[in-house]
């Protein structure tokens, strides 16, 4: 019998969710005895050109990390689609958009401006910026189109399945790559990790009082957190309640609280909205001003709530004033 | 007529890029444009994030150099809030930072590099990749490369969290210590990796050194560039990752500059193209003379080789025999080779390694003062480390709630951009003949840039980022005439 194709391939991204698979260690030797792997551009020679050659449906499995900022990724997203069978949004980047989803806070303009134009390094006497078509030397080059916004990989696909974190840990790669094999996937649209929050499997838990009240919100570097406490119960933001549970807990094991790359819990589109009441709840203030006060030690809501999931939200992005 | 020949995606290193060759109406190469085709603006959403947050964005920037990214951010930190971090604090972040330096450049000689010269550069592409490479050198070898790997990602995960997105790093300090018992492990860890990068080394010397072929290679002028260098070096002078001066030899090795990398707008300048989204680093005050080597040039380089040219010495003995054979095999210092950087590359992993047995060592190492709590905000902090692919400055500027006012960031593959444009061009035009290009060639064009270990997910960090490579060739009109991709 035939080995069963897949793809592993990245749009925007930092190659970290690559790093992920090579993270399985001994264990990519024997699935990559088991599949045939038809494109990894971090580690090996086959072009897009391969793929396009490929009839419809003929990758059993695409695992497409990144998201989506440019014409090429949205063509190749596209084109992976059309090839395969399944595809599975592997990283928050393709999940939620990722961090650098936190670009829809500002215009494409406002970082070519800074980039290409105001940063103190920048030496542009000419005043150019990439264009998508150019002239150099007689000669025409070409760069794909940058588009205003971040987008998750399925605001331009139909996705199959989710597998999230910054990046996914060993463990659950493991997991999905042996649903995958053994044909014992859940229902399409599921996402292949634990339905529970952090907090529910975090071992600071057993610490936390039965009602958590803070006077103040710390920020990280201003505290020495008791590395046994719930971070929340020392006043410490940590998105642990509105977090999809299976990171292992490996922020917490080092003294750092969740800023949630698992993204939101089982049934839950937003995690700030979800995290908002609950941090309303633990506030203990005693009069207007004492909440304005504590608020306003929350410096950064949008950084901590959508760091990973901005494009995602109900916020989305900051459109271009036209 | 002329032709022109599009390679992409490039594959075998980190982000998305493509190749563009002209062709003259001889078919001989007449133009080379290496593109890097993303961008995603680290430096703008950055912006009012409280600065403590940064050592868990910036990683962000690139997930096969996340440690380097955590390191230059906390360091701004220090330097932001006007601390000294503990001297354990200081052991703890040089353990992670050298068992990433191990890791990361083991990880491109075995997995990214080593089937050019242990397969081969014309081998069947399908067997040109660690699978190949594995299937050439053993099983055995293929299981110490990955045991080597995990158990330096142990060490990260251990004082960083997760290996590919290390969140650790306070400014002043670290989030966790090191125990006696961690001690143990970790020294086993140091040794298995010495004796590791010993037997790359050697590995390398039989499979490249002693085969004329490859040597030939390797000292093939198509794969030599004339370039200043760059790198980080301490007090004497010698090759340092985590802290020093920056210092920059000219092409024939004399000291051109050594100075405070606060100082790092006065010399370095970015010069932006339309073709491209990586801007083209130069030394600002020779000023921007084009993509050239030589007399004329005001490039220069960073990374592996340029660190081994830039510096006096190594910091350990075992490397220093190996840097010593190195230019001894080479011809002399500086060495204009490109592709000795993965020669370089397996000099500095061994001196990480040895480095990680001193810290290892280290009485301090374990003590519990991991933190220097006495923090004063200032308006400017600049952080500077050696990435496993060259010098690495992040440099904040904040507000007094300690929000982001200012980030600027100057990353390794940028300062090597416009030398690796220069590079394949160099490559193509000794391996490029007419627009019927064997495979094998195409290969050797990229191996001109995969030397570099380009990181375009760094590179590209003011975009959103990604590297393919597409091959264009294309005629002296402009139209395409072959796209290569394999097969």
């Amino acid at each position: 019998m035939a080995k069963p194709k897949i793809a592993i391939c990245w749009l925007g991204s930092c190659g970290g969710c690559d790093e992920a698979v090579v993270d399985i260690n001994e264990v990519l030797l024997r699935v990559a005895d088991a599949v045939d792997i038809i494109l990894w551009p971090v580690a090996m020679d086959f072009k897009y050109d391969s793929v396009r050659r490929m009839k419809n449906g003929e990758i059993a499995l695409s695992v497409v990390n990144g998201h989506v900022r440019n014409s090429e990724q949205e063509e190749i997203a596209k084109l992976l689609r059309e090839k395969s069978q399944l595809i599975l949004a592997f990283g928050a980047c393709a999940c939620f958009g990722g961090t650098p989803g936190l670009a829809n806070l500002s215009t494409k303009e406002d970082i070519f401006n800074w980039v290409y134009r105001d940063a103190p390094t920048v030496v542009n006497p000419n005043g150019n910026y990439p264009q998508a078509v150019s002239r150099v030397n007689g000669k025409e080059l070409t760069l794909p189109e940058f588009y205003d916004h971040v987008h998750a990989l399925n605001d331009i696909i139909d996705v199959d399945y989710y597998l999230p974190g910054c990046p996914p840990p060993p463990y659950l790669v493991m997991y999905a790559v042996s649903a995958v094999l053994e044909n014992k996937l859940p229902p399409k649209g599921s996402t292949l990790a634990p339905n529970r929050a952090l907090c529910d499997s975090c071992k600071r838990n057993k610490s936390k009082p039965d009602r958590i009240s803070i006077k103040e919100i710390k920020r990280i570097h201003e505290v020495e957190a008791d590395p046994d406490v719930c971070f929340l119960a020392q006043g410490i933001i940590c998105l642990g309640p509105a977090t999809r549970d299976g990171c292992g807990e490996a922020c917490m094991n080092i003294n750092i609280p969740c800023r949630g790359c698992f993204g939101p819990v089982e049934g839950v589109e937003d995690s700030g909205a979800k995290f908002i009441p609950a941090m309303a709840s633990i506030l203990d203030a005693e009069s207007d001003e004492d909440i304005t006060r504590i608020v306003n030690q929350f410096v950064d809501p949008v950084g901590y709530l959508y760091r990973f999931s901005l494009p995602v939200s109900i916020f989305h992005n900051k459109r271009a004033e036209k | 007529m002329s032709e022109r020949i599009t390679i992409n995606p490039i594959t075998r290193l980190e982000g998305h890029g493509k190749i563009e060759i002209f062709l003259d109406d001889k078919g001989n190469v007449e133009d080379a444009y290496w593109q890097v085709v993303e961008l995603r603006g680290f430096e703008i959403f950055c912006l009012g994030r409280p600065v403590e947050e940064l050592p868990r964005i910036m990683p962000n920037i690139c997930g096969v150099c996340p440690t380097p990214h955590n390191m230059a951010s906390v360091k701004a930190l220090d330097d932001l809030y006007g601390v000294e971090p503990t001297p354990t604090a200081k052991l703890i972040r040089q353990l992670h930072y050298n068992a990433f330096i191990v890791e990361d450049h083991l990880l491109h000689f075995y997995i990214l590099s080593a089937a050019d010269f242990v397969v081969g550069p014309s081998a069947d592409p399908a067997e040109r990749n660690i699978l190949g490479v594995v299937r050439k050198v053993g099983l055995e070898i293929g299981g110490k490369v990955i045991e080597a790997r995990k158990r330096c990602r142990e060490i990260i995960r251990h004082i960083a969290s997760k290996p590919a997105h290390p969140e650790g790093g306070l400014p002043g300090g670290v989030s966790k210590g090191i125990t006696e018992e961690d001690r143990k492990w970790i020294r086993e860890t140091a040794d298995f990796c010495v004796e590791f990068c010993q037997f790359s080394l050697e590995l390398f010397k039989q499979v490249v050194l002693d085969n004329k072929e490859y040597l030939n290679v390797v000292l093939n002028d198509a794969y030599k560039l004339n370039t200043y260098y760059m790198g980080l070096v301490d007090d004497n002078k010698r090759l340092n990752f985590y802290e020093g001066k920056c210092r920059i030899v000219n092409p024939k090795g004399e000291e051109y500059a050594l100075f405070d990398y606060h100082d790092y707008v006065d010399y370095i300048g970015e010069w932006v193209e339309p073709w491209t989204y990586i801007k083209l680093t130069h030394l600002r005050k020779i000023g921007w003379r084009g993509l050239n080597e030589g007399e004329p040039t005001s490039l220069y380089r960073v990374g592996p080789l340029a660190r081994l040219n830039a510096a006096d010495s190594m910091l350990t003995p075992l490397a220093q025999r190996e840097y010593e054979t190195m230019f001894d095999v080479l011809g002399g210092k500086p060495s204009h080779h490109t592709l000795a950087y993965h020669w370089a590359r397996l000099i500095e992993a061994f001196q990480a390694a040895e480095h990680m047995q001193r810290i290892a060592d280290d009485p301090l190492l374990t003590s519990k003062d991991i933190r220097n709590m006495e923090l004063r905000l200032e308006k400017v902090g600049i952080g500077c480390v050696e990435a496993s692919r060259g010098t690495l400055i992040h440099h904040y500027e904040a507000d007094t709630d300690g929000k982001a006012t200012k980030v600027n960031l100057i990353v390794a593959t940028q300062h090597n951009a416009a030398p690796i444009c220069l590079s394949v061009k160099k490559a193509a035009m000794a391996f490029v003949k007419g627009p019927e290009v064997k495979e094998g060639f195409l290969n050797m064009v990229e191996m001109a840039f995969r030397a570099y270990d380009p990181c375009l997910g760094c590179a590209t960090h003011a975009l959103p980022g990604e590297m393919p490579l597409l091959v264009n060739i294309r005629d002296h009109r402009g139209d395409l005439i072959r796209t290569l991709q394999r097969p």
